[in-house]
């Protein structure tokens, strides 16, 4: 399983001495979990979790077009962000298909990092170079993948740790991030995570990377384990249960924002106000999707039993094939299956029922409400 | 850990055990339970079905992926691990106690291809 070309974490050697398994994740070896992926996701809901993230690709994009340049790609707008504010957004190609889903860390007016996924960074940095040439913009792009390591500590404990050495941050809203110091390190320190939970995520020097993890955790004060390590497995449940997508399930090339119900991240009128916002890659296409409706939408279900639908799964309705599913488990926190996917809009009201074929057999599953658990709703 | 020294193993990471009274007892390996990850659902056929050599006696499902479980010579089913269906994590907290799946009768491990000894099974999987 593990094979010379894969590239490694800061947090590898970490991981390692925690047993961790490791997997191939977009050329990457991460790890998978270090025990019962079930208990870390436990872990995560009820305490807090760790969770290496440095495969997440790390781009600075920085001069006088920076901010113009993200507006031309992103669906969000990025004029106007503040200091020490982070946005979800999608990068679109020009059918309105999802190339991406990214975060974009506002530092300055003229200086963002954009952070997207693993499997996605080569494409985007092609792709944004060629824009770049063809739109002749003055703006450069470094790639700080490998120069810094990203960790994601999330769950209800996570504030308390964290307030034990920054008073700061606890007071941070979502979506907004402090640069701190510790010891030497430079940190940028997010109110954000892709679990449900709150929490933070962290971006370093991939050099002090070794050393800020024990001091984050509070290893050397004797309270080891008041953070679990937690592989790529109960990150994928947790985001699950959150009902957030994930890039090559619920979002492709071939799937655009507004069926996936992620129109609160697409600006439809960019420009219209203010035309230095630009107009975005895609934008026709959608607006063209929201004028006539989406044909699929992204739905959750409950599924009966106890046997996880999965992706690719058929989802039929009257003896006929109407969908597929995207994502689905067996959800360790309501302890029942959940699945997401695609049906035709007609078919996506709450309570719909229908069945998923699971190979050999096929079982009853229904539209119900999402997220499937939301943290702040349960407490 | 290595594996029992009273088992034979398959390829697909099964292991059987004949029992005093000429029946055999299989489940899956600590091996296959770990890379399986947690397991949470599994469905074996019930007792008193008979089943050729290379066919399947059920299916075990994980969090990351489903596996079919495969006997090795023909066998008629004769008891199955209720507790496994009832608690599946048996599988990973104790799968070569706790966390068999099914006794299987009329079983002739002599007639069986390609199973291992414990010693080769473990080489071979890196342990």
């Amino acid at each position: 399983m593990t094979t010379a070309t894969l590239a490694r974490t800061p947090f590898h050697p970490w991981s390692a001495e925690r047993g961790a398994r490791f997997v191939d994740f977009a050329g990457w070896e991460m790890p998978m979990s270090y025990g019962s992926i079930i208990d870390e996701h436990h872990a995560c809901r009820t305490g807090a979790a760790f969770f290496d993230v440095s495969h997440m690709g790390r781009l600075r994009i920085t001069g006088r077009h920076a901010r113009k340049f993200l507006d031309r790609v992103c669906t969000r707008l990025i004029l106007g962000m503040e200091r020490g504010q982070v946005r979800y957004s999608l990068v679109c190609n020009e059918r309105g298909g999802v190339r991406d889903d990214v975060l974009v860390y506002c530092y300055d007016e003229d200086d963002y990092m954009m952070v997207v996924n693993a499997s996605n960074r080569l494409k985007i940095m092609e792709w944004f170079r060629a824009i770049k040439e063809r739109e002749n913009l003055t703006f450069s792009m470094e790639d700080i993948t490998a120069s810094t390591a990203m960790a994601a500590i999330q769950g209800p404990k996570v504030m308390e740790l964290v307030g034990t050495f920054s008073r700061e941050i606890p007071t941070l809203k979502r979506y907004r991030f402090a640069e701190k110091s510790l010891m030497v390190a430079k940190l940028t320190v997010s109110r954000t995570g892709y679990t449900g939970e709150d929490g933070v995520e962290l971006v370093m020097g991939s050099t002090v990377a070794k050393f800020v993890l024990p001091m984050l955790l509070r290893e050397k004060d004797g309270v080891a384990g008041a953070v679990r390590a937690c592989g790529l497995g109960s990150r994928d449940s947790l985001r699950t249960e959150a009902s957030m997508p994930l890039y090559g399930h619920e979002i492709t090339e071939e799937i655009d924002p507004l069926s996936a119900g992620l129109g609160f991240a697409v600006k439809l009128d960019k420009g219209a106000a203010d035309e230095r916002e630009g107009r975005f890659i895609g934008q026709d296409a959608l607006e063209a999707v929201a004028k006539a409706g989406p044909k699929h939408r992204l739905v959750g279900f409950e599924v009966e039993g106890r046997r996880a639908a999965r992706q690719g799964m058929g989802i039929h309705r009257g003896g006929e094939h109407v969908g597929h599913v995207t994502s689905g488990c067996l959800s360790p926190t309501l302890d029942k299956v959940i699945a997401m996917g695609y049906v035709p809009s007609e078919l996506s009201a709450e309570g719909t029922e229908f069945e998923i074929d699971l190979g050999k057999a096929r079982t009853a599953a229904r539209i119900v409400k999402m997220p499937f658990y939301n943290p702040v709703r349960a407490k | 850990m290595p594996s029992p020294a009273n088992c034979r193993y398959s390829e697909s990471h099964e292991w059987f055990r004949q029992e005093p009274d000429g029946s055999v007892t299989m489940g899956i390996t600590q091996h296959a339970a770990d890379a399986l990850t947690d397991i949470t659902f599994v469905e074996m056929k019930p007792a008193g079905t008979a089943v050729t050599a290379g066919g399947t006696v059920g299916e075990v499902e994980s969090v990351k992926t489903s596996s079919e479980i495969y006997v090795p010579c023909a066998a008629t089913v004769s008891a199955v691990n209720d507790a496994a269906h009832t608690d599946p994590s048996l599988l990973n907290s104790d799968p070569f106690g706790k966390g068999w799946l099914v006794r299987l009768a009329s079983c002739d491990l002599s007639k069986a291809q390609g199973l291992m000894d414990a010693a080769t099974y473990d080489q071979k999987n890196g342990h």
